[in-house]
């Protein structure tokens, strides 16, 4: 119970911080409708290649992409959060004054997950007005934003391990490249299927090639590889969520 | 007169240097991360050479240019952001009380972005070159080249300058960046103008300035001598400079009036 007190307060508290200070909203709600404009506009003949096989269009392709893009993003946005609370001096506070402080960790994720619900709303509709063709069914696209979710939850989970352990704003970029080489690491602009050399086979074996196929998969409405999508997704998860509690340790440790 | 503006001018352009060399982050990120992009969207998109009309077999030749503007980009960044804390920190103050002339400040600066610019040529092109890139228009091609990385450097790096002395905040210069990060991706980055599918993108894409300095490059990569996309180019690139330069020269004998 302590624990979630502690948590709804941190999450309180963080999104109060993002939705009353527009620096900190505008770009994680701009960046994923940027490149969805500029991918799903800009490379929209790629889907004439030959080979390209995905019958509800490229507009659709690079939505799936940039809904878990977005996802994981929020997740390192809210890191960068993280590690400013802890530069000024506001997460020692939190330290001594929380009873249970698992719930700080905890209360950042939900804020993540929060945040991460406004920008995917958005970028929805956006992709709608758009002409977005959806073939999947209810269950279908409720699989693929749970997909989502947990993506989220790793990403916050990463990013909070990193802030707790270096605890200064300079831990941006530390925070933020791995994820981005992971996102871009798989087949972000083709299937798998029209990869070729190195990006290939470092394509076959990153797990978010399987998240990202599987989404694409239910946003077509015939779902392939599922459950190994959401299998990996949540050891994905369930991994750093002991390395966002080592960072806590190591926060605590630090004084 | 002549001789103490230009010790002036290199006293600064030194300082700039110096600062962005001693700064390993505005180093490495604005050379490594876009060859991670170049790598990234080279072997990701290869198959768009199979689009019937693709100028090249190579994407990677073809998304060569992208690193050379990116490059620029983070350069101004970089820049307006060293000046807006020199603004911040009261260093522009204290130069306002000594004998340093506007235009020295303006030239010295510029002089340390277009070295940032020169070296950043130099190293896309090594490695182009390394992964077997043929350069089109040859050795005089790579001269040209670099003429186009310092005219497009003292170009952006003045903007980068006119951010900082309109706003004198390094957070403001930081926060403009995702709008030239929009006219990147709104371009013809990713395919050229004429196998853009969506109307709206493609003529975003040929009312965009950036277009046209990646095609000038481009075309010294692909095509060999472009006349057009040359001319179009060094002009774009020539007006961008033109006017960011004034504009920052205006900026900046304001804001040293305020001083």
């Amino acid at each position: 119970m302590r624990t979630l007190s502690v948590a709804s307060g941190v999450a309180w508290r963080t999104l109060h911080n993002v939705f009353t200070n527009p620096s900190l909203l505008i770009p994680s709600l701009i960046f994923p409708l940027f490149f969805f404009t500029a991918f799903a506009g800009g490379l929209s003949r790629i889907d004439q290649v030959p080979g390209f096989d995905y019958p509800p269009g490229y507009t659709a392709f690079q939505f799936v992409f940039v809904l878990l893009q977005s996802a994981a993003f929020g997740g390192v946005f809210t890191g960068f959060g993280i590690a400013r609370d802890f530069e000024t001096g506001f997460g020692r506070r939190l330290l001594l004054a929380a009873p249970h402080r698992g719930g700080i960790v905890l209360g950042y994720a939900g804020a993540a997950l929060v945040r991460w619900l406004v920008t995917v709303a958005v970028v929805t509709v956006v992709a709608l007005v758009a002409g977005i063709e959806v073939a999947g069914g209810a269950v279908d696209l409720f699989g693929l934003y749970a997909l989502g979710l947990v993506i989220n939850l790793a990403a916050v989970l990463w990013a909070a391990g990193v802030a707790l352990r270096l605890r200064t704003m300079q831990a941006g970029p530390v925070m933020q490249m791995p994820v981005f080489l992971i996102l871009f690491f798989a087949p972000v602009y083709v299937p798998l299927s029209l990869l070729e050399g190195w990006i290939h086979a470092v394509a076959t074996v990153n797990p978010i090639t399987r998240v990202l196929e599987a989404g694409r998969s239910l946003l077509a409405g015939s779902p392939t590889e599922v459950a190994l999508a959401f299998g990996v997704a949540l050891a994905l998860a369930f991994c750093l969520t002991f390395w966002a509690f080592r960072g806590l340790r190591s926060a605590e440790q630090a004084g | 007169m002549t001789e103490a503006l230009t010790d002036q001018v290199v006293l600064l352009a030194r300082r700039s240097v110096v600062r962005t060399a001693r700064q390993p982050a505005n180093v490495v990120f604005p050379l490594v991360f876009p060859l991670l992009l170049l790598a990234v969207n080279s072997s990701g998109l290869s198959v768009a050479t199979q689009l019937p009309g693709f100028p090249t077999e190579s994407y990677l030749a073809f998304a060569l240019a992208v690193p050379f503007i990116q490059g620029a980009l983070f350069a101004t960044m970089n820049a307006g952001t060293d000046l807006a804390r020199d603004i911040q920190t009261g260093f522009l103050n204290r130069l306002a009380l000594t004998p340093m002339r506007n235009v020295a400040l303006l030239a010295g600066q510029l002089g340390g972005v277009m070295t940032m610019g020169v070296v950043q040529t130099v190293v896309y092109l090594t490695v182009g070159l390394a992964v077997g890139v043929h350069f089109a228009s040859g050795v005089l091609g790579v001269v040209v080249l670099l003429a186009f990385a310092v005219l497009v450097s003292v170009g952006f790096g003045a903007l980068g300058a006119l951010l900082a002395l309109r706003t004198g905040s390094g957070e403001a210069v930081q926060g403009i960046f995702p709008v030239f990060f929009v006219f990147l991706f709104i371009s013809s980055l990713a395919l050229p103008r004429n196998l853009i599918e969506v109307d709206w993108f493609r003529t975003a894409a040929t009312l965009n300035p950036v277009s046209y300095l990646l095609e000038c490059v481009r075309s010294l990569i692909i095509t060999g001598w472009d006349a057009e996309a040359l001319a179009l180019g060094f002009g774009v690139a020539a007006v961008i400079a033109v006017v960011a330069v004034t504009l920052s020269s205006m900026a900046l004998r304001t804001r040293m009036t305020r001083s």
